[in-house]
Parts: C-alpha cells; structure tokens; sequence
C-alpha cells in the first residue's frame, strides 16, 4: 500500500502498524464488512416480504393457503433458528441439485443417494465443477441470503399478522359500509394503518437480524467472524508481519461494530417510529397531539 | 446390533460414558435418537444453571439499575447494553479468547495456586457467559417491570407504614416478578434456544462430547442427508419449549393466585430468538 511497507521486518511502531492494517488480507477483512452489510440490506426486505405474504396466507379465507401461513409462522417458534440455518442450506442445495438432475439428466439411471452420498449428474451440479471461484462463492453467499430470508420471514409474518389484526375493526367496517371491496379495505385501509402496530415488532426483529450475521460464518460465508480468526490467530515470523494471538483484539473490535450497529438502529428506529404516530389513534399519538396544542 | 444396545451404549455418551467411538457408517435411527437426546443433557445443563444463577444476577441489576445513585445505575445500563446489543455469538468468541490468555499454570494469589485451564472448557466459560448475557435480558424485563408497578399498590404500603426492605420483599418483588413473567417465561425458552450455539462458537467439544445440534451437525455432515438428524433435534427442543412453558405456567399460577380470574396475566410465546 505504502512506499515504506516494502520490508515490514525493518519497520516498527507506528508506521508498522499502518502497514499491518493494510494488508491484502486486511482488505479481504473491511470487504468482509460490506458482505455483511449487503446481506443485511438485501434480507431485510426480501424478509419482510415474506413474511407479508405468509401473514397475509394466514389470514386468508381460503384454508389450505391458511394452513401454510399459520404453518410457516409457527415454524420458528419452538425449535432454535440456528437448526434452521444449519438444515436450509444443505436441504436447499440439495434440492436445487436434485430438481436440475431431473431436468438434465432424465436417463441417469443410478439412485441418487448411494448410501452415504448425495450423488447427482456432473451437468447437474449446482454450481459446475468447472465454474470459477467466485461463482461458488456467490452460490454460497446467495444461499445464505435466502436462509436468512426464509427464517425471518417467519418471525416477520408473526409481527404482519398480529399488526393485521390490531387494526380497530371499526376501521375496516366504515370501509365497508363505504362500499369498498375485500381488497380495497386491504389496500386503502388496513395496509397504511398496520405500520404502526408492526413497528415495535419489527425494529426488534431488525436488532436480532443484525446480532445473527454472525451466523454466516456457519453457513461457510467468508464472513467478519472468518477473517476475526483467520487474521488474528498468532502469526510465526515466517509470515510478513508475525504476532502473537490478537484474536482477542479482534472480536473486541467485532464487539464494538456490533455495539455502534445497534445503538444507531435504536436512534433512527425511535425518530420512525415517532414519525408514524402522528395522526395515529394510539397512546403515542395522543401524547403527540396533546403536546402539540 | 439391537436399540436397547445402542442407548446403552450412546445414552451418556455426550458425558464421556459408554462407547468411546461415534459411529461411523451405516447410521441407523436409533442411534441419531440416542446420541442426539444425549447431547439434549448438555443444552439442559447450560440452560439450567444459566437460568438459576442468572435469575439472581438478573435481580440485583434491575435494582441497580432503577437507582437513583448513578454510581448503580449507570454500570447496570452498560452492563445490559454490551449484552443486549451484542451478538451471542460474538460474546461467545471473545469470552473464549480472553479466557485462553489467562496464564495455563494457574494464578498465584496469597501462595495459593488458582487452577485456571478449567475456565476455558465449555462446562464453565460458556456457562459463565450463557449467565451474563441472560442476566442481562432478564435484568431488562424485570426492570420494565418494576417500571409498571401500580401506582396505588405503593401509595397502600405508604399508607400502611410499610417501608425500605419490607416494602420491597411484600410488595414491589412480588408484584414485579408477577408482571414480568410471561416475558421472563419467553426468555427462558430462547435461553434454552441459545445454548445450541455453544459448541459452535470458540469452545471445542472435548473428546467429542457436544450438544444435541453438534451431534446432528456431526450425523448431517456424514451421511450428507439434514432431513433425519435436524428434524430430530427440533422435536426434541419443542418437547424441551412444552415442558418450560408448563413448569413457568405453573409458577404463573402461584404468582397470580390472588387476583380474580380475568385479571391474570397468560402467557404467550413471542419470537424474539437469537442474541
């Protein structure tokens, strides 16, 4: 990075330190920070999505759309969600491997568990044996993400329909005393109004995603838990820059990430959910109201 | 080889009894059964203790942390903020690092030799952080808690000259684990939850001795099929979340034994998972 890193057995101090923290690997670590960000930012909707469609499954009229709703968000309430992520991941590799195999290779003939393997077409691996570095490493990442994805969209569509059913029903039937279908007093009325019900339930669902990236490392992602242990574990003088074992020093910055993470989402979560009171027929609203006149 | 072999041989396993060697191939049900629930009495063991000795800690800082003195109040909110705002996971790792740094031939304090190699087992440092972190969630329900209090329940004891330590011990703690129970009774199950991250952080399982999700881990990785071993220890845990919700129920009863039928407070299971 710098002119004098050339013979880092030469520097000390400072200036070592500078070159320490600017390494390669070390850059591997601060993208390893970005991974973890993008699969909070691309989770969390996705999630939430999810988790509207199951909520909305599990208020339907319809029974066999109800039983999956209420089946999906059930699901996560009395088995640990780290079983989860451990099962998804294999059983949605496998099961992308296995439906590829049946469309590739329909004259394959040998079962595909032989026992103690999972054993598909070589066309039908997921991704190819032949395929990139990187493109694996995108398979993982992508696989992670829907896990994380399906897991919390069952917390989420727990949080959607408790909000779906705080709404006052007075609401709803002066919608429809209006005239207004089953889908407009969905859409014009209880969608808008639910937010408000929902906000507790989903910034605390939004501090436990941020404290279960570090699960990902579990999930095989070259994660900030990964590069914590890799960079920090003592370093023999064999290698450019030796020392001895700063893992400590290193989750002790995790620590402070996470700490600072939290404590932001805290802040801007409070101004929303301040936001969304205004006007609300809630306690909060009413304070508002109140202070305001 | 026969089940009632298998368990005998597999059933304590997980606490280095029987059968030295897992097995190895041709895997049957039984014997996932058996060394998943035997990994089940170290996820009892870590929730347990954790639970119990965490319930006191837990105790004294929703004190502290309701007190007027800064000198209380503020070590008691950082205390909650660092366990609260951090992930499990992480405290985990750290714990196990710092512990590891503690020199291996003990510490010499007044010429008696501390052991210290002991701390960096998962029997004690993953307890030890398992009660810090539920202390610190269990501090913050009950700290809500004694936040809610009614009003008038005070002003009686006031009236009645009930003051200091009386006061508290009839009225407030009372009535302060009363409110807080549901909440405490979901903390507990996601306590329970949690120790399933034990030997997946830091800590190694000695001699291959883990929990119930390291021996399923241990069956998926082998045969390379999660749909036998996962659904298996889920079972196990919604037997484990029943019973807590039973015994809690229990306890939630005596709480709320002198109050009319339609003022009791149920409870009812929330997600709030994973620190």
């Amino acid at each position: 990075m710098f002119a004098f890193c050339a013979d880092p057995k030469s520097i000390e101090g400072l200036s070592w330190l500078m070159c320490y923290l600017t390494t390669g690997k070390h850059f591997d670590f601060y993208w390893s920070f970005v991974t973890v960000l993008t699969l909070l930012a691309i989770t969390a909707p996705v999630a939430l999505s999810f988790g509207f469609v199951g909520a909305m499954a599990a208020r339907s009229q319809f029974l066999p759309a109800r039983i999956i709703g209420k089946g999906y968000t059930a699901m996560v309430r009395g088995v640990p969600d780290i079983v989860f992520f451990l099962f998804f991941v294999i059983a949605l590799d496998q099961g992308l491997e296995w439906l590829n195999h049946q469309i590739r290779c329909p004259e394959w003939t040998e079962p595909i568990r032989q026992g103690l393997e999972f054993r598909v077409c070589p066309e039908a691996k997921v991704p190819l044996g032949s395929a990139p570095q990187a493109v694996h490493q995108a398979y993982g990442f992508a696989l992670a993400v829907v896990t994380f994805a399906l897991v919390f969209g069952a917390f989420a569509a727990n949080v959607l329909y408790g909000a779906m059913q705080a709404v006052p029903r007075a609401q709803l039937e002066t919608a429809e005393a209006y005239g207004m279908s089953h889908r407009q007093v969905f859409r014009r009325i209880l969608v808008p109004q639910m937010w408000v019900y929902a906000l507790p339930g989903l910034s605390n669902l939004w501090m436990i995603l941020i404290k279960a990236t570090p699960l990902l490392f579990l999930l095989g992602v070259q994660d900030i838990v990964y590069w914590s242990r890799e960079l920090g574990g003592s370093k023999t003088s064999a290698y450019e820059y030796p020392h001895g074992d700063w893992r400590l020093y290193y989750f002790l910055f995790l620590l402070v990430f996470y700490l600072s993470f939290t404590r932001l989402s805290e802040v801007v979560l409070a101004r929303i959910s301040a936001k969304l009171s205004r006007g609300q027929a809630t306690a909060a609203g009413e304070a508002m109201r109140k202070a305001g006149a | 080889m026969s089940c009632w072999q298998t368990i005998n041989d597999y059933a304590f396993r997980s606490l280095g009894y029987g059968e030295r060697l897992l097995p190895r191939t041709d895997f049957t049900l039984c014997q996932q059964f058996t060394l998943i629930g035997s990994g089940l009495i170290w996820n009892i063991y870590f929730g347990l203790f954790a639970l119990i000795t965490g319930f006191f800690l837990a105790n004294a800082i929703a004190l502290a942390k309701s007190a007027q003195n800064p000198w209380f109040r503020k070590p008691a909110e950082w205390f909650i903020f660092v366990f609260r705002g951090s992930p499990l996971f992480i405290q985990f790792f750290l714990a196990y690092e710092a512990l590891q740094i503690l020199p291996k031939t003990g510490i010499n304090l007044f010429g008696i030799t501390v052991e210290t190699a002991w701390t960096t087992k998962a029997w004690a440092g993953a307890l030890f952080v398992l009660f810090l972190n539920t202390a610190a969630y269990s501090a913050e329900i009950f700290h809500g808690a004694l936040r809610s209090i009614p009003k008038g329940d005070l002003e009686a004891a006031d009236a009645y000259g009930i003051t200091g330590w009386a006061r508290f011990r009839r009225i407030q703690w009372p009535t302060m684990m009363r409110l807080a129970w549901p909440a405490y009774t979901n903390e507990a199950i996601f306590l329970f939850h949690s120790t399933t991250l034990v030997y997946f952080s830091g800590f190694p399982a000695f001699q291959q001795r883990g929990d119930a999700l390291y021996y399923a881990n241990y069956f998926a990785d082998k045969t390379f099929n999660p749909f036998v071993p996962y659904p298996i220890v889920a079972v196990y845990f919604i037997v484990l979340t029943l019973i807590l919700i039973w015994v809690f129920g229990i306890m939630n009863r005596r709480l709320n034994r002198h109050l009319p039928s339609n003022m009791v407070s149920r409870i009812r299971l929330r997600p709030q998972l994973i620190r």
